[in-house]
């Protein structure tokens, strides 16, 4: 198999470093040798994070080159702008709908533009599926699920290297028990997501 | 014989990996103080202590966890003290003294790089600092690389007596990779005794420390034959997925040469050519051979200090030009290119002295790649062509033009490969600047508020200091005018104090940063009759690096019961007469105590302790009653917590393109009422369950 490169994108706290690392043991349990590299420190507070997954037979370093990415996941809308650049020509994209505005924005000092980005994202056609996964997790019960039902909604995409199967066992081996079943529910809800997106990509 | 078979592979970061190749190697005492890139190693080691025997614990510093490995070593124990690159600063003053005694068990440090920097307040490379102290380094591309680089490390120290540093970088210890692997048998608990044996050669005077230092130098050359021997250096193999630390003879490799389509002219073209490379940067080294689909011969330095350079002076013997990548300063470059003057080896040498690579910024393969194809297309090394001049000379060099024009930078790289890629309709909008900020409710936003209330106005001098708290630098509190290194903030507002006594000056540091470095320059403050007022952010935990423990809170890194260390005790024992605690979550509380510590005249202490909202559980959320608010900003523009959003809402528009108004994200909210509380018009409060 080529090297398949996935990229996730989102906001320190999100959950991104946690969903790189489900992707990265259910690849593992698939027989298959991984690479991620990981944002930690201070960028994790509230700033622009971005996690490298790779996986395949012949890998080289973690960070997965421009243009590269099979798949992009943005937990968050203006993150996957961030995330944009490594994404390949054929490659696709989920991406949480939900703004986080950055306190800096209502300071004057630097602009989110939420309709140029939308209208940017639905330019791209199918391989972009825009959905507000943080409204699916506060339904469930909790935001910080946010990252579950992105995973839920990247296990519908075609063409990954695990199955929905093995990417949930590979979040329940990872999740403290007492959290399992709002995660569960949350990953759950992402399929839901995903299917629809097959069919009307473009909710937002 | 018997093949045994190969263990289970599974996920390892790389700073768990090197915990566990300390582990294998029989580390019986480490310790350390955290610090990004290098926390996990530690806390990794912490986790499994009990079962292996092993004394581990967070030191109030690095100096101090080197000085608790260097005691550990004299006894005969292996010992280990892991730090970030920064934290080497602090620890140089035993590390420089140790590089002249010596170890008795195998001493390793493990001293984190950050390239970029992600996380750090410089970008200084401990190869440099290890050839200043003459000591080993070991230089890590890959976690499973230096999990078996740190068991080498142990045997290194051990063979030569000398402490050995392991460097990794960013992309290697917070890098995860499959590894095969299966943790070590316990051992039998206690572990056979070690004992300190007095001997005069422990006792640095200064006729020790000549001999000594002749020693140091004596056995720079006997490094060197160690890792050759221990093959940490050598031509890399491009047949398997990674290089190892045996690397195979180039013969094996025709097969891979052909399979990656080098031949005819091209293998011509880049018969005279070899690539040098370093730690992580080797990886992008062979990503980017193998997408020009081209096989130029690797030689891979694990081991960059002190380096075997006559070995890679006869394997660069037939070449015209080599090309040395590193990430950061120029090190196997500087000490190649002496070799190669010295033994009249005349080739180009492409890399930071050429002015082809940066020394900052981290690397990647999209850096390298224009300059590979230059590189192997000759437009460098043949035509002699001096930096970013002279016209393209292959279809390739068209491609690259702009490389050619300039040289590569972090920045400058990222986009020459994407764009070609694809006619893409629409170009992305840019997307906002999203820098990291204090956390929604944490307790350093409500004291850095309460001291701009009650002294902005004076024009009071903020020092700052480093850890989470750093982020008061940013907008809209802006509540650090000066920020230098861990403990500066106590000293520098003492020293402002004398220079410019009438401003108030405000030192503010974090509750482990105060153990850390804050004790002498408060001591010293009492001392010299500074007038300025220490706000100690004690938020219960070392917060930035992942909540650690300290000796403030009653508990030690293994999660056992110790003595608590009180702050406020401690700054009174410093002979700070004015010492007072409050909770930041009162604001106007915290206010009217700011404004007494400001009116003391002398050294007063208040410590401002709150919980940080990453380690208890939010209350209820807030919201805003959008009849009450009089959108006079505030909240958004004095107080900042980035829950806080301005939305334009058509709903509370009078007429066309309705209001800006403020909104409190849900999810983000932690329910620490600060906003409710410096909202003048009382229009934020507790959700109401409906």
């Amino acid at each position: 198999m080529k090297t398949f490169n996935l990229i996730i994108a989102g906001v320190g706290g999100q959950g991104g470093v946690l969903a790189s690392r489900v992707f990265a043991e259910a690849a593992l349990a698939a027989g298959y040798k991984v690479r991620t590299s990981e944002t930690i420190g201070m960028a994790q507070r509230e700033g622009s994070v971005i996690s490298h997954v790779r996986v395949g037979e012949r890998l080289w370093g973690a960070l997965i080159p421009d243009g590269a990415a099979d798949v992009l996941v943005s937990l968050e809308l203006a993150e996957s702008l961030k995330g944009w650049p490594k994404l390949a020509p054929h490659g696709r994209a989920v991406i949480n709908g939900r703004p986080i505005i950055p306190p800096a924005a209502s300071l004057g000092l630097t602009r989110y533009d939420e309709a140029a980005i939308v209208d940017f994202l639905q330019q791209q056609g199918q391989r972009v599926h825009l959905i507000d996964a943080t409204a699916a997790a506060l339904e469930i019960g909790n935001a910080k699920t946010t990252n579950m039902v992105m995973l839920g909604v990247l296990s519908t995409l075609p063409g990954l290297p695990v199955t929905a199967e093995m990417l949930w066992q590979a979040a329940e081996n990872l999740l403290p028990s007492r959290l399992r079943d709002i995660n569960r529910l949350a990953f759950q809800a992402g399929r839901r997501l995903g299917s629809c997106a097959e069919t009307a990509p473009l909710v937002s | 014989m018997n093949r045994i078979a190969e263990p289970p592979r599974r996920l390892l970061m790389g700073n768990e990996a090197i915990a566990w190749g300390a582990i294998e190697a029989g580390v019986r005492v480490v310790a350390a103080y955290p610090g990004t890139p290098s926390t996990e190693v530690t806390e990794k080691i912490l986790h499994h202590a009990g079962e292996y025997g092993i004394y581990a614990e967070w030191s109030v510093n690095e100096k101090v966890a080197l000085e608790t490995a260097i005691a550990a070593s004299w006894t005969g124990a292996r010992a280990m003290a892991c730090m970030k690159q920064v934290g080497l600063n602090v620890a140089s003053d035993p590390l420089m003294t140790l590089a002249y005694l010596g170890v008795k068990g195998g001493l390793v440090l493990i001293v984190a790089d950050d390239p970029g920097p992600h996380s750090s307040q410089t970008e200084q490379d401990t190869r440099l600092f290890a050839r200043f102290a003459k000591l080993p380094v070991l230089d890590p591309a890959t976690p499973e690389e230096a999990r078996e680089m740190v068991k080498a490390a142990f045997q290194l120290s051990e063979d030569l007596q000398v402490p050995v540093i392991v460097r990794p970088t960013t992309r290697t210890a917070h890098v995860c990779q499959d590894v095969a692997f299966a943790p070590p048998p316990k051992p039998a608990l206690p572990l056979p005794p070690v004992r300190f044996e007095r001997d005069p050669g422990w006792v640095i005077l200064p006729a020790l420390s000549a001999k000594r230092h002749r020693r140091l130098n004596a056995i720079q050359e006997e490094m060197r034959r160690w890792f050759l021997r221990h093959r940490l250096n050598g031509i890399a193999t491009p047949c398997g997925e990674e290089a190892t630390m045996s690397p195979a003879p180039p013969s094996l490799c025709d097969e891979a040469t052909e399979r990656m389509g080098n031949s005819g002219d091209l293998a011509r073209a880049t018969a005279d050519l070899a690539i040098v490379a370093g730690g992580v940067a080797y990886n992008y080294v062979r990503e980017g051979l193998d997408i020009l689909g081209v096989s130029i011969p690797v030689y891979k330095v694990g081991a960059p200090v002190p380096l075997p350079a006559a070995p890679i002076v006869d394997f660069l013997r037939d070449k015209t030009a080599v090309l040395i990548v590193e990430e950061q300063e120029p090190v196997i470059e500087e000490q190649l290119t002496i070799e190669a003057y010295r033994t009249g080896l005349s080739l180009s040498i492409i890399g930071k002295h050429s002015g082809h690579l940066p020394r900052e910024g981290e690397f990647n393969t999209d850096l390298l790649l224009p300059l590979l194809r230059r590189f192997v297309s000759d437009s460098i090394h043949c035509h002699g062509v001096p930096l970013g001049k002279g016209a393209p000379a292959t279809s390739a060099d068209r491609v690259t033009a702009k490389a050619q024009a300039t040289p590569v930078t972090p920045e400058t790289s990222a986009t020459t490969e994407t764009v070609a890629s694809g006619a893409e309709m629409a170009v992305p909008p840019a997307p906002p600047l999203r820098t990291p900020i204090l956390c929604a409710g944490c307790p350093h936003r409500n004291s850095f508020y309460a001291f701009i209330q009650a002294a902005r106005s004076r024009d009071a001098l903020f020092t700052g200091d480093i850890g989470c708290y750093t982020l008061g630098a940013m907008p809209p509190l802006g509540a650090a005018d000066t920020i230098v290194c861990m403990g500066a903030s106590v000293a520098m507002a003492a020293g402002f104090s004398q220079i410019e006594p009438d401003r108030p000056h405000i030192a503010f540091l974090g509750d482990s940063t105060f153990f850390h470095s804050g004790i002498p320059p408060l001591v010293n403050a009492v001392y010299q009759q500074a007038r300025m007022t220490l706000v100690v952010l004690d938020n219960r935990t070392t917060a930035m690096t992942g909540h650690q423990p300290h000796p403030g809170l009653g508990r030690k890194g293994t999660g056992e019961v110790a003595p608590t260390i009180d702050i406020a005790a401690v700054a009174r024992g410093c002979g700070v007469e004015w010492v007072r605690t409050v909770d930041p979550y009162d604001i106007a509380a915290t206010v009217a105590a700011a404004k007494e510590a400001l009116d003391y005249p002398g050294v007063s202490v208040l410590i401002a302790r709150r919980d940080c909202v990453n380690l208890v559980r939010r209350s209820t959320p807030h919201r805003i009653d959008p009849d009450a608010c009089r959108r006079c900003g505030i909240c958004l523009r004095k107080f900042g917590c980035p829950a806080l959003y301005e939305v334009k809402s058509l709903a509370h528009g009078e007429g066309q393109g309705g209001k800006t108004t403020v909104a409190i994200a849900r999810e983000k909210c932690f329910g620490c009422g600060g906003c409710a509380q410096v909202c003048p018009w009382k229009a934020i409060s507790p959700e109401v369950e409906s």
